[in-house]
C-alpha cells in the first residue's frame, strides 16, 4: 500500500477565505512568509515530501489513528457516536501532523531552528518532538499562567531537549505566547522558521496547518463509511485557533448533509464575558497576521479571554473558521468549562477515556445538541487529558483522601 | 513634509505614558529640545514590533484606560504647542476599528500628520491609503533589510511624507552598534523622498553615524527609557530633553559637512 497520508487540498494557494485572511505582518516577516509560501508550494507536490511524511506518520506516529464507537457515552446522545483517537496519536494529539509537516519543510529550507508558541502544551509537545526526532534546535514560547497549569507537558518539552521561554506579558496566555514568538521570528528569520500551530496567523499558515491536518478528517471519512456504511449526520470538534476542526471538517466540505460543529470555549459562559468564544462574541478584525473574528473592545483592543482549558483560551480564530461561519457551511456553538468538565468524566467513566479538556468540548457539544445530531455522530478527539489531571483533581475536588 | 537638505530626529512616545497629561507634557518637550517631528503612539495590546521598553509604556497607557480618542486629543494638545509635523504610529487594528474614514477625519482635525503602521504591509494599505491621500495624510512605510528589491520600489511609490529604513532585523530597543546604509543606498533608488533610519538609535553619536547616509533618525526605546527609569516625571522629562538636544547636535552635527 502507498496511499499517502499527506492530503493537501487543491487549488486554493491565496491565503483568501472569502473575506477573511490575508498577511497582516510587519515588512521584516514579508520575505519568509514568501519564502514559506514558495517552498511549501514545491512540496505540496513533491511525491518525495508526500512520501516521507507518510512514511513518518505511518512508522513514527502511529496513524492511521483508530475510530472507537462509543455506546456507553452515546446514551447521553441519543446516536451512534464515534471518537476519532487523535489521542492515540503520538504525543497524544493531533498536534503530531502538522509539527512533523511542518519540521520537514524547514529542513528542506535549511532552517536549523525551530520556534513555537504554545497554550495547552500539545503543539509544544509535538514541536519538540519533531525536532528532536529531525535535530532541529528548538525554542517554545508559553505563557506564565499555561506553564502553572500545564506543567506536565512543560516538563516534556524541556525533556525533548527544548527550551521553554516563559512569557509573563498580558495574560499570560497563548496570545501573549504568540506575540513573543513573532518577536524572536522579525530578528532571526534567516535561520528560524516559526512552526506555527494553528490554522490562523498570516498566509501561508492557515493553509499548511489546514492541510497537515486534513489527514484526520480523510481517515474518520472512510473508516466511518467502513463501519456505519454512511456518512456521519454531525462531526463535532473544539474550536481554539481551530487546527483540529479545520482538518476533521475540511474533507467533508462537499458532503452537504453532514453537519459540521465547533465547539467553542464558553468559559463561566458568553454572557459572564469571562470566555474565549470568538465566533460566538467576536467581531471582524485583524489579529496575529490575518482577518477574522476577534474578541476585542470597540477601540480594536484584543480582550482578555477565559477558559479553563489552555488550549481554547485565545481571543482569535483562524480565518477558514470565519468564512465557513458566515457560508453557513458550519456552525459554531458555545460550551462552558462545566459542561465540558462533566463531558470529561462522562467518557471517563463510560468509556474508559480520559479526554483533554479541549476535546471534552467536543464532547459536551455533543451532549448538549443530543439527539437533533441524527443517527451517526462523529467527534475529534483531539488529545488525551493525562496533561490535565490537575485541573481536574481540584475542579472535582479529588485531591487528597 | 520635510526638506532633503535639514537632518531630522523623529522622537516617539506612546500618548497615555505614564499619564496622558504628563506625554503631552513630555512630547512638547521632545519638541522643544530638538525633535523635528513627532511620532505619538496608540498603545495597543498586541505590538508584535515592539521590544520591552515600548510594551512597557503601552501596557501602562492602556491600565491607564486609554483610549483611541484619548491619543487623538493628546495629538491635538500637542499640535496646538509644537509646529513640528505629529505622526500617529500604531497597528493596524485599532484604525480599523475606529473606522478608517473616521481616524483620517479625526487626525486631520487634530492637527496630525500621518501614520506609521508596522503591521499594514503595502499590498492590504490600499483602503487607508485612499482616504490619507484625501486628507493630505502622510502614510509612512518601513522598509526591512529583508525586503527585495521588488518591495523596496512598491514601497518607496505607495509612501509619502518619509520612507522608514529598519536599521535591523527585529523589535524597537536600544542597540549598541546601528547599521542601514546599505538598506538607505537602496531604497534611494527608488525614491526622492527623505529617508529615516528607525529601530536602535539611542545616542548622539548613533545618531550622527546614521545622519551620514540617511536623513533623519527614529528613536523611540531611549526616550521611553528615561520616563521608564526616572524616579519621578519631572526628572524623566528633564532626562529626555537632555536626550533630544544630544539626538539634534548628533545629526546636525554633519550637516552640511563633505
Amino acid at each position: 500500500m502507498n496511499a499517502s497520508f499527506f492530503h493537501p487540498a487543491d487549488g486554493d494557494g491565496t491565503g483568501v477565505f472569502g473575506r477573511f485572511g490575508g498577511q497582516y505582518v510587519p515588512e521584516a516577516l514579508v520575505a519568509a512568509i514568501d519564502e514559506l509560501t514558495v517552498a511549501y508550494d514545491k512540496a505540496r507536490a513533491d511525491e518525495d515530501f508526500a512520501a516521507e511524511l507518510t512514511a513518518l506518520l505511518a512508522d513514527y506516529a502511529g496513524r492511521p489513528t483508530p475510530l472507537t464507537e462509543v455506546p456507553r457515552f452515546a446514551e447521553a446522545i441519543g446516536a451512534r457516536v464515534f471518537l476519532k483517537r487523535e489521542d492515540l496519536n503520538h504525543t497524544g494529539s493531533h498536534k503530531l501532523n502538522n509539527a512533523l509537516g511542518q519540521a520537514l519543510l524547514a529542513r528542506r529550507m535549511g532552517k536549523p531552528r525551530i520556534i513555537a508558541e504554545t497554550g495547552a502544551g500539545q503543539h509544544g509537545v509535538a514541536t519538540a518532538t519533531a525536532c528532536a526526532l529531525l535535530g532541529l534546535d528548538c525554542t517554545v514560547y508559553m505563557g506564565t499562567v499555561d506553564i502553572e497549569r500545564q506543567a506536565l507537558n512543560v516538563a516534556r518539552m524541556r525533556i525533548l531537549g527544548t527550551e521553554v521561554v516563559p512569557v509573563s506579558t498580558g495574560a499570560g496566555t497563548l496570545k501573549d505566547a504568540i506575540n513573543e514568538a513573532f518577536r524572536d521570528w522579525v530578528s532571526t528569520v534567516d535561520s528560524t522558521h516559526y512552526l506555527f500551530g494553528t490554522a490562523a496567523g498570516p498566509h501561508p499558515f492557515p493553509t499548511i496547518v489546514r492541510d497537515f491536518q486534513r489527514v484526520v478528517g480523510v481517515e474518520a471519512r472512510e473508516q466511518i463509511l467502513r463501519r456505519t456504511g454512511q456518512l456521519p449526520d454531525a462531526v463535532l470538534a473544539c474550536v481554539g485557533g481551530g487546527s483540529n476542526a479545520i482538518g476533521v471538517f475540511h474533507p467533508f466540505l462537499d458532503d452537504a448533509a453532514t453537519r459540521l460543529i465547533g465547539c467553542e470555549a464558553a468559559g463561566d459562559g458568553v454572557e459572564t464575558g469571562r470566555h474565549s468564544a470568538t465566533l460566538a462574541g467576536g467581531r471582524v478584525g485583524v489579529l496575529h497576521g490575518s482577518r477574522s473574528y476577534v474578541l476585542q473592545d470597540n477601540d480594536g483592543q484584543t480582550l482578555e479571554t477565559h477558559s479553563i482549558s489552555a488550549g481554547l483560551d485565545y481571543a482569535g480564530v483562524g480565518p477558514e473558521h470565519a468564512h465557513l461561519r458566515d457560508s453557513g457551511r458550519a456552525e459554531y456553538v458555545p460550551v462552558t468549562d462545566d459542561e465540558a468538565m462533566a463531558a470529561l468524566r462522562l467518557l471517563a467513566r463510560t468509556e474508559g477515556i480520559i479526554p483533554a479538556i479541549e476535546s471534552s468540548h467536543a464532547l459536551a457539544g455533543a451532549v448538549k445538541l443530543g439527539a437533533e445530531l441524527g443517527e451517526v455522530v462523529l467527534i475529534n478527539l483531539s488529545g488525551r487529558g493525562d496533561k490535565d489531571m490537575d485541573t481536574a483533581a481540584s475542579y472535582f475536588d479529588l485531591v487528597g483522601e | 513634509m520635510f526638506s532633503g537638505d535639514k537632518k531630522t530626529v523623529v522622537g516617539y512616545l506612546p500618548a497615555g505614558f505614564p499619564t496622558v497629561d504628563d506625554s503631552v507634557e513630555a512630547l512638547v518637550a521632545m519638541a522643544e529640545s530638538g525633535c523635528g517631528a513627532l511620532e505619538i503612539g496608540l498603545p495597543y495590546t498586541d505590538p508584535v514590533m515592539d521590544g520591552p521598553a515600548i510594551q512597557s509604556a503601552s501596557t501602562v497607557a492602556l491600565a491607564n484606560g486609554v483610549k483611541t480618542d484619548d491619543v487623538l486629543r493628546v495629538v491635538e494638545r500637542v499640535a496646538a504647542r509644537t509646529e513640528v509635523p505629529i505622526l500617529v504610529m500604531t497597528y493596524w487594528n485599532p484604525v480599523e476599528q475606529y473606522g478608517i474614514e473616521r481616524f483620517a477625519d479625526r487626525l486631520c482635525e487634530a492637527g496630525g500628520a500621518g501614520c506609521v503602521l508596522p503591521d499594514l504591509p503595502v499590498q492590504h494599505s490600499l483602503p487607508w491609503r485612499e482616504e490619507a491621500a484625501k486628507r493630505y495624510l502622510a502614510s509612512v512605510f518601513i522598509v526591512a533589510p529583508s525586503s527585495t528589491d521588488r518591495r523596496v520600489a512598491e514601497i518607496a511609490a505607495a509612501s509619502t511624507g518619509f520612507v522608514y529604513a529598519a536599521s535591523t532585523m527585529g523589535v524597537t530597543g536600544m542597540r549598541t552598534q546601528v547599521t542601514g546604509g546599505d538598506l538607505v543606498a537602496r531604497i534611494r533608488t527608488a525614491t526622492d523622498l527623505p529617508v529615516f533610519v528607525g529601530l536602535g538609535v539611542s545616542n548622539g553619536r548613533q545618531a550622527a553615524e546614521v545622519a551620514g547616509f540617511a536623513d533623519g533618525v527614529i528613536v523611540g526605546s531611549a526616550i521611553v527609557r528615561r520616563l521608564l527609569d526616572a524616579p519621578d516625571v519631572d526628572t524623566g522629562i528633564a532626562e529626555i530633553r537632555v536626550l533630544c538636544g544630544e539626538l539634534a547636535d548628533g545629526v546636525g552635527a554633519l550637516v552640511g559637512s563633505p
